[in-house]
C-alpha cells in the first residue's frame, strides 16, 4: 500500500504491534515487540481513581491517586516509594518544581495536604475553613501554595518556609486567571475590579506587585506568558475575537481581531520557541501571529473534506481478526469464545479526496460544539497539531515551517486528547478507546493495550524524558515503555535538528 | 419581380405569335384556309353564326340579304358586293368576287379577334392569379404585423412587470436594511443593556463578595490555618528579604534586565538574518556583475549612453565590493548603495533579458519568411550541386590520370619520351636512387627473418611432437596411478595447500574439499575429471588442489590445441623443463594466463565456483 511506501517501518511495526500480544519481557510487563528496533513495553495496570496520575518534574516519581490515597512510584520499576493517606477523597494534585514536595488538594473539605518524599513523616495541612476551595497550585519555587477561595474571593499564598500568608483580592474568575512565566520569576494574574479586567504581575520571591494595567476587554478569558517570559497574551471572552499582547512591563504590544460580530477565541498556544502564537476560534481556523510585528502570518482552516494529494490522510479502519482457515477448531475454545475486548483496528492511508465525519453543532445551546477545541505544537516548533471540535474524530498535524497542513489522523471515535512527547516530534493520542495512538513525521501506529478486560484509555501522560508514557483510564492507570534504539532514535532524531 | 416577368412577357409573345400567324395567313391558300376554318369550328361560338346566318337568310329573301348584306359591309367600308351598275335601269348584279373577297376579309378579321381575345383572357388569368398572389402576400405580412405587434405589447408587459418586481426589490432591500439597521441597533442597545445588566449585577456580585469576604475573612475564622511540622528552607537556600523599596527597585530592575535581554536575543537573531540576507544580496550582485560584463562591451560600442554610465556604475559598485569592510557597515548608505546598484543591475538584466526575448521572438517570427536564412531545401540542392561538381572533378581527374598513364605507357615505348623522361631533375633522380636501395636492403632483411622463422616452425613442430610424447607417458603413468590417488586424496589436498601457501580463511574449504571429492574419484573417467575441472579452474593458487592439477594439465592440452600459434606454446615449454610439481602450479598460472585470453570464460566460472564453495 501507499501507507508502507512512505513509512515502512512504523506500518510494519504497527502491523507486528497490532497482531500478537507479546511475552512479558521483565517482571509485570506485558510486552509487545514493535519491530526490530524499538518495541514498546506495556506495565500492568494499577488502580487510579479521578484520573490523577502525574509524573515528578525530574522524571524520578509517578504519583497517583486511590481515593484518599497518594500512591508515589519509582518511575522506572513501578515500585511503590512512598504511600500517603489524605482525610478525604483526593480531587487534584501537583507536584512542586524541586519534586520534593506533592500538594493534595481536597476541594469538598476546603483542604489542602501538602507531603515530602524526602521526609516522609512531614506532613503539612492547610484549611481554608469557611471559605472554600476551587484550585490549588504551587508556586514556581515550590515554596508556597496558593489557594483560590470559593466565588474567588481571594488567593491565598501560604508559605512552608516562614508563617507569611499573603492575599490576592480579587482575583478573575475565569478559563485562564493565573499564569508563571516559565523561569519562575513572575506570576501574572487576571483580576476583576468594577467591572473592568486588569492584569496584575506579581514577583513570585516576594509577592510584589510589579506592574498593574487594565485590559482592554470585554471580559477577559485567559492570559498566558510566552515562553520566553516577556510577552504576556491575553484574550477576551468567547463573545468577541480579540487577543492582546503585552509586554512584561505592561506595555500593549499589540492587539488583534480577526473578525468582529461572531464567536470569538477557543484555544491559544504559543509555540515553545515563542515564536508563533496560535490562536484557535469558534470559525473553525487557526491563525498563527508572529513575533515581530505580531500580525497574522497565516491561516489554517479545518475543511471537511481534503482534496490536496500532498496531504497524507490516516484513516484509522477496523480490521476484522482474519480467519485461519485449517485451525478453527470444533467446538471452538473456550478461549477464543471468550468476548472480544475489541476490534483490531490499524490506520491505513486514505486516497483523497477524503471527507471526514462532522458533527452538526447544536446552534441554539451554550458551548457548541465548533471551533478549535485544542491545539499544540511539538517541542521542536516545527508541528502544530489541532482538533476541530466540530470535527471530533480527526487530528490535523501542521508542518509549521511550510505553513502546510500535513497530515490529518482520522479515528475511529472522537478524540479525547493528544500530548506532543517532551524530546521529539511524536504525538500521543487517545479516544477514549482500547488504544494509544502515536503519530510522528515518519508515520503512525496503532497501539492496542494489552491487558485484561477493556482498558479505555482517556488521558495520556508523557514522561519527561519522552521514553514513557502513562496511559490513565478512569480507574486504572499503566505506563507504556516507549524502548527506542538507536536506529529509531535517529530516525526520530532527524527533525530535532530543525530547531 | 419574377411574377411581374410572367404577367408582362406572355402578352409580347403572344403580340408577336398573333403578328406572324397574321402574316402567315395573308399568304395561306384557301385550302390551308378551310382548314382553318374547320380548326375554328371547334369554338363553340361558330355554331351559333351557323345558326345565325341560316335564320338570317332564306330563299325567299336572298335579294334583301344580300342588299343588307351589302349596305353593312359598305357601312364597315367594304368594297359594294354588287357590281358597278353600267346603267341606272340595269339591275345591279351580284359580284362573286367581292363576296369572296369580303367573306376572306370578315374571316381574316374574325381570326383576328379571336385571338386578341384570347390573348386578353389569358392576360386576364394571368393578372388574376397575380392578384391572387399579392393578396395572399398582403394577408401573410398583415399577420406578421399583427403577432409582431402583440409580441411587442407582450415585451412591454415584461418590461412592465419586471420594472415593477426590481421596485419591489428595492423596496425589500431598503426594508431589509432598516431591518439590518434596526436590528443592528437592537443588538447594540441590548449589547448596551446586557453589559449594563451585567455591570449592575457585577456591582451587586461584588457588593455581595465583599459582604461575603466581610463576613467570612474578618470574623476570626479559626479554621484558615496551616498546620505544618516545620517550616521548610527556602529552594534557594536563602532567607526571605524584607519589602523595602529597594526590594522594589531590584525587581524592577531585573524585569528590564530580562526585557533587555530578551531584545538584545531578538537583535540579534534579526541582525544574523540580515547579514544572511546581505550576503545573499552581495552573491546577486557579484553573480549579476559577472553575468553582465561579458555583455558591456556590445552596448558600449553601440554607444548607448544611458547603458553606459550604469555600467560605469556597476564598475564602480564591482570596485566598492572588493572592499570588505562595507560588510559589516550597517548604516544607511551602504543599504542604500547596495539596494540601489542592485535595483540598476535589476533593471538593466530585466532589459537585457526582454531584448533577447525580442530578439528571439524576431528570429521566430523571421525564421519563416526570411530570404537570409537558408531554407533546407536551398541548401539541399546546394549541396547535390556540390557533390555533383566534385563527382566531375573526381571524373575529370580520372580522366587526365588516364591519358597521362596513356602518355606515360606510350613514353616507354617511344624513344621520345626518353627525353621527357630526362626532363626530371637531376636532384630528384638521386633521391629516387637513393630510395630504391633503401628499399632493396628492406626486402634483403625482410627475406632473411622469413627464412628464420621458418626454422624456428620446424623446429617447434619437433619440440611440440616431443613434448606430447612426454604428456602422453605422462598421462598414462597417471591414470595407472589413479587408484592409489584416490585414498590419497585428502594428504594431497594438505600437501597442496601448504605448497601454495594459502592464508587461514582458506581452511575452511579445503576442509569441505575432501567430502566433494569423493564422488568424483569413483569414476575415474579423464573426461568426467576434464569436463568437470575446465569449470573449476580456479582464480588463485590458495585453492589449488589435486584434482585441478589433473585439470590444470587437461586444461593445459586443449589451450595448447586451440592455440596452435608458436607464441603461445613458447611459455608451456618453460613448464615443462620444471620438476613434476613446480610445474603443475607453474603451468597452470601460464595456462591461466593463456585462459585469460583464451578462455576468460571459464576463468569467471572458476571465479563464482569458487566463491561459492565456503
Amino acid at each position: 500500500m501507499h501507507a508502507s511506501a512512505r513509512s515502512p517501518d512504523w506500518l510494519r511495526r504497527s502491523s507486528s504491534v497490532t497482531s500478537g500480544r507479546g511475552g512479558a519481557v521483565a517482571a509485570g510487563w506485558v510486552s509487545r515487540s514493535w519491530g526490530p528496533a524499538a518495541a514498546m513495553n506495556f506495565s500492568e495496570a494499577f488502580k487510579l481513581s479521578s484520573l490523577l496520575c502525574k509524573f515528578s518534574p525530574d522524571g524520578k516519581y509517578l504519583a497517583s491517586c486511590v481515593q484518599y490515597r497518594l500512591v508515589v512510584r519509582d518511575a522506572n520499576t513501578l515500585q511503590i516509594c512512598q504511600l500517603y493517606t489524605c482525610l478525604d477523597q483526593i480531587q487534584h494534585i501537583e507536584w512542586s518544581a524541586d519534586s520534593l514536595f506533592i500538594l493534595c488538594a481536597l476541594y469538598k473539605r476546603g483542604l489542602v495536604q501538602v507531603w515530602s518524599l524526602e521526609q516522609p513523616e512531614w506532613h503539612c495541612k492547610i484549611d481554608e475553613g469557611s471559605a472554600g476551595l476551587v484550585a490549588s497550585c504551587w508556586s514556581p519555587d515550590g515554596r508556597h501554595i496558593l489557594n483560590t477561595t470559593e466565588f474567588h474571593l481571594r488567593i491565598t499564598v501560604w508559605s512552608l518556609c516562614t508563617k507569611s500568608v499573603s492575599y490576592i483580592k480579587y482575583p478573575k474568575a475565569c478559563q485562564q486567571g493565573i499564569t508563571f512565566t516559565r523561569d519562575g520569576r513572575y506570576l501574572a494574574l487576571a483580576e476583576r475590579r468594577d467591572c473592568k479586567d486588569y492584569v496584575s504581575i506579581l514577583v513570585c520571591s516576594d509577592w510584589q506587585l510589579l506592574r498593574h494595567f487594565d485590559t482592554d476587554t470585554q471580559d477577559l478569558a485567559g492570559i498566558e506568558w510566552a515562553p520566553n517570559g516577556c510577552v504576556l497574551a491575553a484574550w477576551d471572552s468567547c463573545l468577541e475575537y480579540k487577543i492582546l499582547l503585552y509586554s512584561l512591563d505592561g506595555r500593549l504590544l499589540s492587539a488583534f481581531c480577526a473578525y468582529e460580530w461572531s464567536l470569538g477565541i477557543k484555544s491559544v498556544a504559543w509555540s515553545p520557541s515563542s515564536q508563533f502564537l496560535a490562536v484557535g476560534s469558534y470559525d473553525g481556523k487557526v491563525r498563527i501571529l508572529n513575533h515581530v510585528t505580531w500580525k497574522m502570518i497565516t491561516e489554517f482552516g479545518h475543511p471537511a473534506t481534503i482534496n490536496n494529494p500532498k496531504i497524507v490522510v490516516y484513516k484509522e479502519a477496523e480490521k476484522s481478526p482474519p480467519l485461519v482457515l485449517g485451525r478453527l477448531a470444533f467446538p471452538p475454545p473456550r478461549a477464543a469464545a471468550g468476548p472480544l475486548s475489541s476490534t483490531e483496528s490499524e490506520y491505513e492511508v486514505a486516497s483523497v479526496p477524503v471527507s471526514l465525519q462532522t458533527l452538526k453543532p447544536a446552534a441554539d445551546r451554550a458551548n457548541p460544539r465548533i471551533g478549535i477545541g485544542a491545539l499544540a505544537f511539538s517541542p521542536d516548533n516545527c508541528f502544530l497539531a489541532t482538533r476541530s471540535d466540530s470535527v471530533p474524530t480527526a487530528v490535523w498535524i501542521w508542518d509549521i515551517q511550510k505553513l502546510r497542513l500535513l497530515a490529518v489522523l482520522e479515528q475511529l471515535s472522537a478524540v479525547r486528547c493528544f500530548q506532543w512527547d517532551p524530546r521529539q516530534a511524536r504525538l500521543a493520542i487517545c479516544t477514549g478507546g482500547g488504544k494509544v495512538y502515536l503519530w510522528s513525521p515518519a508515520g503512525c501506529v496503532s497501539v492496542q493495550v494489552p491487558g485484561e478486560g477493556d482498558f479505555q484509555v482517556l488521558s495520556v501522560c508523557w514522561h519527561l524524558s519522552g521514553d514513557s508514557l502513562a496511559l490513565l483510564s478512569k480507574d486504572h492507570f499503566c505506563l507504556c515503555f516507549l524502548e527506542t534504539e538507536q536506529g529509531v532514535g535517529t530516525a526520530f532524531g532527524q527533525r530535532g535538528d530543525h530547531t | 419581380m419574377g411574377d411581374w416577368m410572367t404577367v408582362t412577357d406572355p402578352g409580347l409573345s403572344s403580340e408577336s405569335k398573333y403578328i406572324s400567324q397574321y402574316t402567315s395567313e395573308t399568304k395561306m391558300s384557301p385550302s390551308s384556309l378551310y382548314s382553318q376554318q374547320v380548326l375554328c369550328s371547334s369554338i363553340p361560338l361558330s355554331k351559333n353564326v351557323h345558326s345565325f346566318f341560316s335564320a338570317f337568310c332564306t330563299e325567299e329573301n336572298i335579294e334583301q340579304s344580300i342588299s343588307y348584306l351589302d349596305q353593312e359591309l359598305t357601312t364597315f367600308g367594304f368594297p359594294s358586293l354588287y357590281e358597278e351598275s353600267k346603267g341606272k335601269e340595269t339591275k345591279r348584279e351580284l359580284n362573286i368576287v367581292a363576296v369572296l373577297n369580303c367573306m376572306n376579309e370578315l374571316l381574316v378579321l374574325q381570326r383576328k379577334n379571336l385571338l386578341a381575345q384570347e390573348n386578353v383572357e389569358t392576360q386576364n388569368l394571368k393578372l388574376g392569379s397575380d392578384m391572387d398572389h399579392l393578396q395572399n402576400c398582403y394577408a401573410k405580412l398583415k399577420e406578421q404585423l399583427e403577432t409582431s405587434r402583440r409580441e411587442m405589447i407582450g415585451l412591454q408587459e415584461r418590461d412592465r412587470q419586471l420594472q415593477c418586481k426590481n421596485r419591489n426589490l428595492h423596496q425589500l432591500l431598503k426594508n431589509e436594511k432598516d431591518e439590518v439597521q434596526k436590528l443592528q441597533n437592537i443588538i447594540a442597545s441590548r449589547a448596551t443593556q446586557y453589559n449594563h445588566d451585567m455591570k449592575r449585577k457585577e456591582r451587586e456580585y461584588n457588593k455581595l463578595k465583599e459582604r461575603l469576604h466581610q463576613l467570612v475573612m474578618n470574623k476570626k475564622d479559626k479554621k484558615i490555618a496551616m498546620e505544618v511540622l516545620n517550616y521548610v528552607g527556602r529552594a534557594d537556600g536563602k532567607r526571605g528579604s524584607w519589602r523595602t523599596g529597594k526590594t522594589e527597585a531590584r525587581n524592577e530592575d531585573e524585569m528590564y534586565k530580562i526585557l533587555l535581554n530578551d531584545y538584545e536575543y531578538r537583535q540579534k537573531q534579526i541582525l544574523m538574518e540580515n547579514a544572511e540576507l546581505k550576503k545573499v544580496l552581495q552573491q546577486m550582485k557579484k553573480e549579476m556583475i559577472s553575468l553582465l560584463s561579458p555583455q558591456k562591451q556590445k552596448p558600449r560600442e553601440r554607444a548607448d549612453d544611458s547603458t553606459g554610465t550604469v555600467i560605469s556604475d556597476i564598475e564602480e559598485d564591482a570596485g566598492e565590493l572588493s572592499r570588505e569592510s562595507t560588510w559589516d557597515l550597517s548604516c544607511e548608505t551602504v543599504r542604500e548603495q547596495l539596494t540601489n546598484s542592485i535595483r540598476k543591475q535589476w533593471r538593466i538584466l530585466k532589459s537585457h533579458v526582454e531584448k533577447l526575448d525580442n530578439q528571439v521572438s524576431k528570429v521566430h517570427l523571421e525564421g519563416f519568411n526570411d530570404e537570409d536564412v537558408i531554407s533546407r531545401q536551398d541548401h539541399e540542392q546546394e549541396t547535390e550541386k556540390l557533390e555533383l561538381e566534385i563527382q566531375q572533378c573526381k571524373e575529370m581527374i580520372k580522366t587526365q590520370q588516364q591519358l597521362l598513364q596513356q602518355q606515360l605507357a606510350t613514353a616507354c615505348d617511344d624513344d621520345t619520351t626518353s627525353l621527357l623522361r630526362d626532363c626530371y631533375l637531376l636532384e630528384e633522380k638521386e633521391r629516387l636512387k637513393e630510395e630504391w636501395s633503401l628499399f632493396k636492403e628492406q626486402k634483403k632483411n625482410f627475406e632473411k627473418e622469413r627464412r628464420s622463422f621458418t626454422e624456428a616452425a620446424i623446429r617447434l613442430g619437433l619440440e611440440r611432437k616431443a613434448f606430447e610424447e612426454e604428456r602422453a607417458s605422462w598421462l598414462k603413468q597417471q591414470f595407472l596411478n589413479m587408484t592409489t590417488f584416490d585414498h590419497q586424496n585428502s594428504e594431497n589436498v594438505k600437501l597442496f595447500s601448504a605448497f601454495s601457501g594459502s592464508s587461514d580463511r582458506d581452511n575452511p574449504t579445503v576442509h569441505s574439499r575432501p567430502r566433494q571429492k569423493k564422488p568424483h574419484g569413483a569414476p575415474s573417467g579423464s573426461p568426467v575429471c576434464t569436463s568437470k575441472l575446465t569449470k573449476s579452474l580456479p582464480a588463485s593458487p590458495s585453492t589449488s588442489d589435486f584434482c585441478q592439477t589433473r585439470s590444470c594439465v587437461s586444461e593445459y592440452s586443449s589451450i595448447s590445441v586451440l592455440n596452435t600459434t608458436p607464441e603461445e606454446s613458447k611459455p608451456n615449454q618453460v613448464g615443462r623443463e620444471c620438476t613434476n610439481q613446480k610445474w603443475s602450479v607453474a603451468s597452470r598460472t601460464d595456462s591461466q594466463e593463456a585462459c585469460c585470453s583464451g578462455c576468460s570464460s571459464t576463468h569467471a566460472d572458476a571465479h563464482i565456483e569458487k566463491d561459492d564453495l565456503p
